[in-house]
């Protein structure tokens, strides 16, 4: 139980119109999303005139930009794509994502039905919805991704933390071999082994 | 070398031109002829003449020598370098304080220039009264001032896959640690009034900036440890840390620390932002993935020896260094290996462990000038022991991308130079 601090007086309340302008997350079940609506169709032609340089015409990316589509059922292969169909949880963050911080370098320029709209080719796309499709604030729930189910909550506690405890000291291995070295840059790599850097790479885009 | 690769690869030459040029000019004592050496038989100039006034320089920056102490990037990690990170040059730094004008960045959308005249931070939400403070009103509740380490998840992810990187800066500098000056944030969410009921309830933090970086945070840790900081190692935040105020979340990924923070809101669910589901989520072997990997676990690093700092001065009297650190609390202690781990010793610890923040380590050893298999391990006060590579990946696999705190060998040879391997 928290104690009662004594409270100093400062700031000051904020204003109705002020939490509006700044609140803008949206919860995992859609409950308190804008009014509005937008189809796959508008939403087609806004992402080609916002989004498809960087994300591709079928949001499959561009470069070393982000993919939004594609990647299903790879996630325990070799090199996973992990795109808002195969590996985003909740439709709410694509919506809260793209309202907030899209486009990159004009975000928060997009009204709700342009999102609405956005995020329905986005969902198209994924072939996650046919392309007549119409996301609303009142059609939302009835999206569920399909790695909903993906996560599981940090279990280092239990599957780790008791097994690295071993301390030895002295007599701890017979032998050292070296089983890799670093990709000294000034030697050409391998071609796949420089492949297998760049994929690496791309699959850690911090985007 | 192929040209495919060109323009996407950072040249080595880059990387180690500081350090290679530094050594090249260094002398060694007794290297003087029967006349003595000039520098002291002859008068220098800096011995006679005038230095410079105290007037020049108001606010210094390091000796144009120290000129490969500084941030790089490396180009084809990220798409741009907006939303990217620069690394900070740990093995050519001592102590424990990282100097702010070296501590590595990670953006998002890039490092904003706000004001301290139009700065707002917002609490609402679940509490009494949803408040807006100024700069001005941050500053006139009671303070704390804290150290601590900041470790981006990221560190040292490029190396799960093998060993890529060749320099303690690029295997490990995703870190910085300070002294930091601000408020607890439990001090500004009671000045809005908690819920009596506090069970299951979530704070979640955003930034001023385009990206947002919102993220979740249990009410256990915010009312625990964070702080709302305005200071950093004495003086106000650098612009690209956050300025002027920023979150600071002890021992957690550096991910959670929102800079230029605008707004805390008390919530009854976590948010789930894309900060905490596409991304800082570590996908397992299965292709099932963990979220809320919070925690920074227990870690370590020898900074020199390293690929950017190789040993220039061949057999004899040999300090090797390192920083150790642990989210779970205090290290209490650091073994090196010279042998890859056949045998381990204790090193010396410059100042017993403090919480979640970074603690140098010294083994100061008589070189004899065989190849060395460098490695240290950290231990923190859990009894957590720092894994291999190899442990973690038996657990994990090899994408999780995140939260890599494996044991890293550096491959010491005879003629000093180092290298970033990976040994049976």
């Amino acid at each position: 139980t928290p104690l009662m601090a004594e409270k100093l007086g400062l700031g000051r309340p904020a204003l109705p119109d002020e939490i509006a302008a700044w609140d803008i997350d949206i919860a995992t079940d859609g409950s308190n999303l804008p009014a509005g609506s937008g189809d796959v169709l508008v939403g087609e032609e806004l992402f080609a005139d916002y989004c498809a340089v960087c994300h591709g015409d079928f949001a499959e990316g561009v470069d070393n930009w982000p993919k939004l589509a594609g990647g299903a059922d790879t996630l325990d292969h070799e090199d996973p794509l992990k795109t808002v169909g195969s590996y985003w949880p909740y439709l709410s963050t694509t919506f809260d994502y793209v309202r907030r911080s899209m486009p990159f370098g004009n975000a928060q320029t997009l009204s709700d039905d342009e999102v609405y709209a956005i995020v329905a080719y986005i969902l198209y796309s994924n072939d996650l919805v046919d392309d007549d499709f119409v996301l609303s604030n009142e059609t939302f729930a009835g999206v569920e991704l399909p790695n909903a189910g993906g996560f599981i909550v940090d279990d280092r506690a239990e599957t780790e933390y008791p097994n690295f405890t071993e301390r030895c000291m002295s007599d701890c291995k017979d032998s050292v071999e070296i089983t890799m070295r670093a990709a000294v840059l000034d030697v050409t790599p391998e071609e796949t082994k420089a492949r297998t850097i760049q994929a690496m790479v791309e699959a850690t885009n911090p985007r | 070398m192929s040209d495919e690769f060109e323009g996407v690869k950072p040249s080595r030459r880059s990387f180690l031109t500081g350090a290679a040029a530094a050594g090249a000019a260094i002398g060694t004592a007794g290297a003087a002829s029967a006349e003595g050496e000039r520098l002291i038989t002859e008068v220098q100039d800096w011995a006679s003449g005038l230095g410079d006034g105290v007037d020049a320089t108001p606010y210094g920056m390091p000796i144009e020598f120290e000129g490969d102490v500084v941030r790089r990037n490396v180009e084809w990690l990220t798409a741009d370098t907006i939303s990217s990170i620069n690394f900070t040059p740990i093995h050519a730094l001592d102590g424990t304080i990282t100097p702010q004008g070296c501590a590595f960045e990670r953006h998002h959308s890039g490092a904003i220039e706000l004001k301290k005249s139009d700065y707002r931070l917002m609490i609402n939400g679940l509490v009494d009264t949803p408040l807006v403070f100024t700069y001005e009103d941050l500053e006139r509740f009671p303070r704390s001032q804290q150290t601590f380490f900041l470790e981006c998840a990221a560190n040292t992810g490029m190396e799960w896959a093998g060993a890529q990187l060749n320099g303690a800066q690029f295997t490990h500098g995703m870190i910085h640690n300070m002294e930091y000056t601000g408020v607890s944030l439990r001090t500004l969410l009671e000045e809005a009034g908690l819920p009596t009921d506090l069970t299951g309830k979530w704070v979640y933090v955003e930034g001023a900036d385009a990206s947002s970086n919102g993220r979740s945070i249990p009410i256990e840790k915010a009312l625990d440890d964070c702080m709302v900081a305005f200071k950093a190692n004495g003086e106000a935040l650098r612009k690209e840390h956050g300025y002027p105020v920023r979150l600071v979340v002890p021992g957690w990924e550096g991910n959670m620390w929102v800079k230029w923070l605008r707004r805390i809101e008390i919530m009854d669910a976590p948010v789930e932002s894309r900060e905490e589901t596409s991304k800082y989520t570590d996908t397992l072997e299965d292709g099932t993935s963990r979220k809320w990997t919070w925690v920074m676990d227990a870690k370590s690093i020898v900074t020199s020896p390293s690929p950017q700092a190789p040993i220039k001065h061949g057999k004899g009297p040999l300090v090797i260094t390192g920083l150790a650190w642990s989210g779970n609390g205090a290290i209490t202690g650091v073994d090196v290996t010279l042998d890859g781990g056949k045998t381990w010793q204790e090193a010396r610890l410059a100042e017993p462990g403090k919480k979640m923040a970074l603690t140098r380590f010294y083994l100061d050893i008589d070189w004899d000038g065989q190849e060395m298999f460098l490695q240290s391990r950290a231990i923190d006060e859990t009894g957590y022991v720092q894994p291999t590579k190899d442990q973690l990946r038996e657990v994990r696999g090899l994408n999780s991308i995140y939260h890599n705190n494996c044991i890293q060998t550096w491959w010491v040879k005879a003629d000093g130079e180092a290298e970033n391997v990976e040994i049976s």
